[in-house]
């Protein structure tokens, strides 16, 4: 395949040799070809987009560029010269820094020690924390340099991950989906930042599913789909939608929200929640109300790391505490489990879908049961129907339309949107009065997030209150009628959609500056 | 009544050396974030292979082939569990009886012989001051020698690189790997190191302590090395605290079996155990604490790409 040449360009990318260059880079897994015959290139002082989808073969891309990975074929060529990349060490030795999406940091040690760890094994501690301090500062990225990492925010976190691969002075700086636990105040900090570096010769390959933010910090874009090249492009110049069908193929489908008709009552109510943390790692849930009505889908933002694990504990069972500090259908069920509770009308989707949502190991049919099995027709005598049980999983996979072999395969053989429809669908057809979801669409592809919102808007459209907890704030101000924001363990007052905006929303988000400062 | 307690103190501190050995050695171990089980097995073995090195070549041999002699049955356990990623706790019960029964088979050869054992060795001046010189400075080599581990290992955990390293990889192996630290290679020095220190451990009892060799003379002490290192949470002058509880109890039951306290033998010789067991869990109920110092990898293989 050839390389893109470069496009008509507002900001001109500086002439000369490419900083790094990809030629044909091939990586197979099994039973998956992540990379096919991947070219692209990055000049000095250039912001690089890598766009696609979950899938896409990004990620593994970048970590073939950093040394994680090894290509099957294909050659890099680093500064004119064919380079090896075998180890992250080597690339960081070229000058190739990168910031993980799932951070790469040790919580029971002070920002300086994980710094330190990815330095020269002669570095001072001392010496150190000073220049973490300098470069901190120089780049709007202020750090306490002894703090233990636990104890940081996530956007604390994501400064130690770009000061750790600022300090070693790199060329390329690769940030994998960086922005996708920032609050969009966070998110302009951080691209002041990127555009300073750039400025000062500095390439950045930035590789993220959002097009807006590509379109406003990228000087060029490589757009991959099923990990091919599907396209280069200047993003200033191309519309959102031309992005998004160059990166999934066909138009990006758009959720219909129709007004509700029916009956407004209470049917979801959270009634001052106080939880003091039990772990040093977690978050204190402080004085939490919220009410969800029928027919309405009430959306909790924030960051994860904020309460959201405690809250979703509290709410499903897996923690309990005063009777009326939760009630379903006006029924106080705060002092009853998860079984308990699901029996009086609450069903619940949980974020890992492997693990907790499904048993990786376990057919659809044994997963259908596991939550399914109060069904009447599913159990007699206390003892499974498993006929029934497959009729009910085949039901769920035509109406939920769930790409599988069938009820007998495997949970963890469906891809993940496949079995993210899968687990909604279950218990959707469970008739819930509450359904309380949490990431709906996390590494789920762009068309199956489109059908999981549009069934989740549709089922509150039948009269049954849906609560749904997202980092996604665009998916939020998609489906939702009013919108919370969850920050340092207190629920801020949900707001109708119309009286709000992410501005806003993202104030809230950063929670008091103690916590999170942006 | 000071002078009737210097010497419990005096056998106090002679009985925890083998424990602060074995103990500081899997401390290391886990925290790389690998639990090894098999400390009495290793102990078992560094007891045999040092009381018969140390009956040809004298005692200095002695103590090396006891470390050398732990360090080798750690290995096939570091295989297991670190390149085949096999159960760490399952892996670890297999060494301790593999250890039990290898050195009762070797061992049966040196049951009739006895070793001269060694001196106490005064530090001048030091051991002069009242009270704590006899206890702490008139005492053999080898606990002067549990002295300088402990601070060793403590220093080098918490001031330098190797300790740096070694805690982020029991923390986070992903990271550490991702970062491009070799977490396998690592793992192996600290679980050879931990058989090494339970080999010198063992060395110590069959050598200085008894000395001489006995089936099983052990007798749990490995078991109470690895419950120490747990609930000192990780800290190695915590874990010196609890050898020495466990060594004083040792002797105060001694004595009180010596003065004819009329409760059957067996059940004062179990005091140290039980009582070293509920102190340290008392001690250790502050769950930050724990969670805080507890290596977060502790137990789970980890192979790299997979």
């Amino acid at each position: 395949m050839l390389i893109p040449p470069p496009p008509a360009h507002p900001r001109p990318v500086p002439a000369g040799e490419p900083r790094l260059q990809l030629i044909n880079i091939s990586k197979r897994y099994p039973g998956v070809l992540a990379n096919d015959q991947v070219s692209l290139y990055v000049m000095p002082g250039e912001i690089h987009a890598v766009l696609g989808e979950n899938g896409a073969g990004k990620s593994t891309l970048m970590k073939i560029i950093y040394g994680a990975v090894q290509a099957d074929s294909g050659q890099i060529q680093w500064n004119g010269r064919e380079v090896s990349v075998a180890n992250p060490a080597a690339a960081r030795e070229l000058g190739i820094g990168m910031v993980f999406q799932h951070f790469q940091l040790f919580e029971t040690l002070s920002v300086t020690e994980n710094i330190a760890l990815a330095l020269p094994p002669d570095t001072d501690l001392k010496e150190l924390a000073t220049r973490v301090r300098t470069v901190s500062e120089k780049y709007g990225l202020p750090l306490d340099p002894d703090r233990l990492v636990h104890a940081l925010s996530v956007g604390e976190r994501q400064r130690v991950e770009i000061v750790r691969s600022l300090l070693q002075n790199p060329q390329l700086l690769i940030l994998d989906e960086p922005t996708s636990v920032l609050t969009p105040q966070a998110v302009r900090k951080l691209f002041e930042t990127l555009r300073k570096l750039a400025s000062e010769g500095v390439s950045i390959l930035y590789i993220s599913h959002k097009l807006h933010e590509i379109q406003e910090l990228c000087d060029r874009a490589t757009v991959m789909r099923g990990g091919r090249v599907t396209g280069g492009a200047d993003p200033k110049q191309e519309s959102t939608a031309s992005l998004a069908r160059m990166m999934i193929g066909r138009e990006l489908p758009v959720c219909q929200a129709p007004d509700y008709a029916g009956e407004v009552k209470p049917v979801l109510e959270i009634n001052r929640i106080n939880r003091p943390k039990d772990d040093p790692f977690g978050i204190s849930l402080q004085d939490i109300s919220l009410t969800v009505y029928s027919g309405e889908v009430v959306g909790i933002a924030g960051i994860s790391g904020n309460g959201q694990a405690e809250l979703l504990a509290a709410l499903s069972g897996e923690t309990t505490g005063r009777a009326d500090s939760v009630r379903i259908a006006g029924q106080p069920v705060g002092h009853l489990h998860a079984g308990q509770r699901r029996d009086r009308g609450l069903t619940f989707v949980p974020e890992e879908r492997l693990g907790r949502g499904a048993v990786p190991s376990m057919s659809l049919t044994q997963n259908a049961m596991l939550t399914a099995h109060r069904q009447p027709g599913l159990s007699r005598y206390g003892l499974l129907d498993f006929k029934a049980a497959r009729d009910f999983a085949l039901r769920c996979i035509e109406r939920f339309d769930v790409r599988c072999n069938g009820p007998q395969s495997a949970a963890r053989s469906l891809s993940g949107g496949n079995l993210q429809k899968f687990i909604v669908g279950r218990e959707i057809m469970q008739a819930p009065k509450v359904m309380i979801v949490s990431q709906p669409t996390w590494g789920v592809d762009v068309g199956a997030s489109a059908t999981l919102r549009q069934t989740l808007v549709d089922l509150s459209r039948e009269g049954v209150g849906v609560l749904v907890i997202s980092e996604e704030l665009e998916e939020l101000f998609e489906i939702c009628d009013r919108i919370a924001v969850l920050a340092g363990g207190r629920l801020s007052e949900a707001t109708p959609k119309d009286e709000t905006n992410a501005e806003k929303i993202g104030l809230l988000m950063a929670g008091p500056a103690a916590t999170a400062p942006v | 009544m000071i002078e009737h307690l210097i010497p419990v103190l005096i056998g106090t501190l002679a009985a925890a050396t083998p424990l602060i050995f074995a103990g500081l050695g899997e401390l290391v171990a886990e925290k790389s974030g690998v639990i090894n089980l098999g400390v009495e097995g290793m102990m078992l073995i560094g007891a045999v292979a040092g009381f018969g090195a140390a009956l040809h070549w004298g005692l200095v041999a002695g103590f090396i082939a006891g470390a050398l002699a732990g360090a080798l049955a750690a290995l096939p356990f570091a295989l297991l569990t670190l390149s085949l990623g096999a159960n760490q706790a399952a892996s670890g019960l297999a060494l301790t009886i593999f250890g039990s029964g290898l050195s009762a088979f070797v061992g049966q050869y040196l049951v009739s012989e006895s070793l001269p054992g060694l001196q106490p060795w005064p530090i001048p001046g030091l051991s002069a001051i009242p009270v704590i010189g006899p206890i702490f400075f008139n005492q053999t080599v080898v606990v002067y020698l549990s002295y300088a581990a402990a601070i060793i290992v403590t220093w080098v955990l918490a001031k330098t690189r190797w300790g740096l390293v070694l805690r982020a990889v029991g923390e986070s192996p992903e990271a550490a790997h991702t970062i491009g630290y070799p977490v396998t290679a690592i793992r192996y020095g600290a679980v050879c190191f931990g058989g090494a220190m339970a080999g010198i451990a063992g060395a110590y009892l069959s050598t200085v302590y008894t000395p001489l060799w006995v089936q099983n003379m052990t007798a749990g002490r490995g078991w109470i090395a690895v419950a120490l290192v747990v609930f000192a949470t990780w800290k190695p002058l915590r874990l010196l605290l609890g050898a020495y509880l466990f060594g004083g109890m040792t002797i105060l039951q001694l004595h009180a079996q010596g003065l004819g306290v009329d409760l059957p033998s067996q059940l004062l010789s179990a005091i140290p155990y039980v009582a070293t067991i509920v102190v340290l869990v008392l001690i250790s109920r502050d769950r930050n604490l724990l969670l805080l110092n507890l290596p977060a990898s502790l137990g789970k293989p980890f192979i790299p790409g997979g």
